[in-house]
């Protein structure tokens, strides 16, 4: 079969792979019909994201039909059927699945012991993300191994189109869990730094959560413009104004009630000189991370305010406001989105109509243009939102 | 609560450090410290005690020994286990003797007599150097490779954590090192265990207590090739949320070389082994099977772990 593979940092590959087969008896092997590329596979491309080998298969954002099946699977799942699948691998039965804490299941990273060293304990698997989480082959290819298929798989039994359903794998999960972890409460002033899709979701799913008003951060025109005219957010562009004077107006000197990180360790800021700084430690591994977004989200946010970090970090952070968290009693909350946890009553609404994903959409190419795909998503060129893959 | 705490609450002995062969490897280290110093400051008087201060050679012989003695001293003071490096001590005392007893075939009157008075504290020097490197790597051998301890929370009560272990067939399972346990009777079982060259190691194994959902322990029967014994304890976790596993496994090493072949078949590094099974073990008693991916095909291994393959699939079937 066909597949996008990782060759070395900035460089990727479709080449052609053996099939995918069950290795256990809950797996089941899927065939892709759709796949998307993620802003966190970026960091993979970048070569942010530790222990990648040459020839891992990329991809957690998929769905297609179950074509074969293993012996255990407990869902009632059957072959033929429909499905889109979580990026995190969770096997439901643990200590974390049970408690819905899906990304973080004790079991299904085979490679604990490696994540221990970086993170003293493990996180669960994830797919095509590194072997760092797994050494899982990915979903940007023709046919996927789904180990756990029956606790990361949901049945789609609708005539919804993929592009209606596809982004219930991750991306609107994490949106809406990035919202869900702010405690919105009526009215609320919800700030969103990043405004690519994860950023378009939560403002999405924070006014559903009853926020009275959303305010995007991003630097490119076309992504804010989407904010304001899809979801109906107010946007700030940090490279013509000063975010945090910008919020304390725009709240009358109190701050956002919540501040979202949906950009995660690439961060960019306004300052070239600032941007340097992190830009070269980053590069002498004196940091792993850029956080940018998460210092200024710390400072802007209300006194007792609650910060929702979703952006994907891999390892450690430097100048850390903790001052401003602990004297202002600030509340941070964080996490890989626990997919499993939203798909269904998010797949919900989406069939009555509450929420469309499908207009990030902006580029449609087949599997073999998945490195010009990254390419495009990854300069920002063509006004670039999200690709997704056909297969 | 420490691991120290924990474990001898449990009345598992901690792989124990000799401390008397330590505090001895210290001793000795100050004394080369101060004999390097001494040989070095005073090489004059020292060579003319020993009886040979009638040599250019032999100062220099005296000078180099003297700076070999700071080399040892450093080797004893500085590492946290220094215990075995009493060896290097051994070699230069053979060294010395060797230096001396040359240097006595060609004197005679006060010089040989120094000389022998040198070569005799020497052969006591020797002495206490041999035993306290025997001593430490002794010492270092029996704790360290045939005591193993590992510990685990399962999200299972301890009555199903207890029958699975119970069932002394399901360990294959999980414990990549065995091949096969039969149990052949009430309280025994044979064992089958993967050795060196694709050969097996067989033994006869006892449960010597049995305490329903909290312990089991067994020993291998009289006879066994490789006398082992293991006990597994489990307890609720806090507020009932589980069960804590804790192993521990022992195993004697009868000879050098069957031991070898003997650690080989409990894996290379039995305390590491024991960590891969206990999350083996969480895997298959919590969803059912082992967890595995095209990076890790074989399941969790700390083996696996260091050899990764790429994440694609294989090319060749596996089957669970």
């Amino acid at each position: 079969m066909k597949a996008n593979c990782w060759v070395a940092p900035n460089k990727l590959a479709v080449e052609d792979v053996p099939d995918p087969q069950i290795l256990n008896p809950r797996d089941a092997v899927v065939r892709v019909t759709s796949s998307a590329i993620c802003g966190s596979d970026l960091h993979l491309l970048d070569g942010f994201i530790p222990a990648m080998k040459r020839g891992d298969i990329l991809g957690h954002e998929f769905m297609g039909e179950i074509v074969e099946l293993g012996q255990g699977a407990r869902d009632g799942l059957r072959v033929g059927d429909r499905v889109v699948v979580g990026f995190p691998i969770a096997c439901g039965d643990c200590f974390s699945c049970q408690r819905g804490l899906y990304s973080a299941c004790e079991n299904s990273n085979p490679n604990a012991a490696i994540a221990e060293v970086a993170m003293g304990h493990s996180p669960g698997g994830i797919f095509g993300y590194s072997h760092l989480l797994g050494g899982y082959a990915g979903g940007q290819a023709e046919y996927v191994r789904v180990p756990y298929v029956d606790v990361g798989a949901v049945k789609i039994e609708d005539d919804l189109p993929d592009e209606k359903v596809l982004f219930l794998g991750d991306v609107l999960p994490t949106g809406y869990m990035a919202a869900e972890l702010c405690e919105i409460k009526p009215g609320d002033v919800v700030a969103i730094w990043g405004a690519g899709p994860v950023g378009q979701f939560a403002a999405v799913s924070a006014y559903l959560l009853g926020a009275g008003q959303v305010i995007v951060i991003d630097r490119y025109p076309y992504r804010l413009r989407m904010a304001r005219d899809k979801v109906g957010a107010e946007t700030i562009n940090y490279e013509e104004s000063d975010v945090l004077d910008t919020l304390r107006e725009m709240t009358a000197g109190r701050g956002p009630d919540a501040c979202i990180d949906a950009v995660g360790m690439e961060g960019h800021h306004a300052s070239a000189a600032l941007q340097a700084y992190d830009r070269a430690k980053q590069a002498m591994k004196a940091e792993s991370d850029r956080p940018h977004a998460l210092r200024e989200a710390i400072l802007s946010c209300r006194n007792g305010g609650t910060i929702s970090a979703v952006g994907s970090y891999g390892g450690f952070i430097d100048k850390f406001p903790m001052g401003s968290l602990m004297n202002r009693s600030l509340t941070m909350r964080s996490g890989q989105a626990h997919v499993q946890r939203f798909m269904r009553p998010l797949l919900e609404r989406i069939r009555k109509g509450e929420i469309d994903p499908s207009f990030i959409i902006t580029h449609t190419m087949g599997i073999d243009d998945a490195p010009l795909g990254y390419d495009i998503f990854k300069n920002k060129q063509d006004e670039c939102m999200k690709v997704v893959l056909k297969a | 609560m420490g691991l120290r705490s924990v474990t001898e609450g449990l009345g598992i002995e901690r792989a124990a450090q000799d401390g008397r062969s330590e505090g001895l490897a210290r001793v000795l280290g100050w004394f080369s410290l101060g004999l390097g110093i001494t040989t070095l400051a005073a090489t004059p008087r020292v060579s003319r005690l020993c009886g040979v201060d009638d040599s250019r050679t032999a100062q220099i012989v005296l000078r180099a020994a003297g700076i070999r003695e700071l080399g040892h001293a450093a080797a004893l003071l500085v590492p946290r286990h220094a215990g075995p490096a009493a060896w290097t001590r051994v070699a230069g005392d053979v060294m010395d003797l060797a230096a001396a007893g040359r240097a006595m075939r060609n004197r005679r009157d006060v010089r040989r007599r120094r000389l022998t008075y040198t070569v005799a504290a020497l052969a006591g020097i020797t002495a206490i150097d041999l035993y306290a490197s025997l001593r430490a790597t002794r010492g270092r051998r029996m704790t360290g490779a045939n005591r193993a301890y590992g510990s685990i929370t399962v999200n299972r009560r301890p009555e199903e954590a207890y029958q699975f272990w119970h069932d002394f067939e399901n360990l294959p399972r999980f414990m990549y090192h065995l091949q096969a346990v039969r149990v052949t009777g009430d309280r025994r079982s044979v064992w089958t265990a993967k050795a060196p060259a694709g050969r097996s190691v067989q033994w006869e194994a006892e449960i010597v207590e049995d305490r329903p959902n909290q312990l089991i322990s067994w020993r291998s029967v009289d006879g066994a090739k490789v006398p082992n014994c293991g006990r597994v304890r489990f307890m609720p976790a806090p507020a009932n949320q589980g069960t804590e596993i804790r192993v521990e496994l022992e195993y004697s090493v009868p000879g050098r070389i069957l031991g070898n072949a003997v650690a080989r078949a409990f894996g290379e590094n039995p305390q590491q082994q024991i960590c891969d099974d206990l999350r083996r073990f969480k895997q298959v008693i919590e969803t059912g099977e082992i967890t595995r991916s095209d990076g890790t095909p074989e399941g969790t291994s700390v083996h696996a772990q260091t050899h990764q393959r790429p994440a694609r699939p294989l090319a060749t079937t596996r089957t669970a």
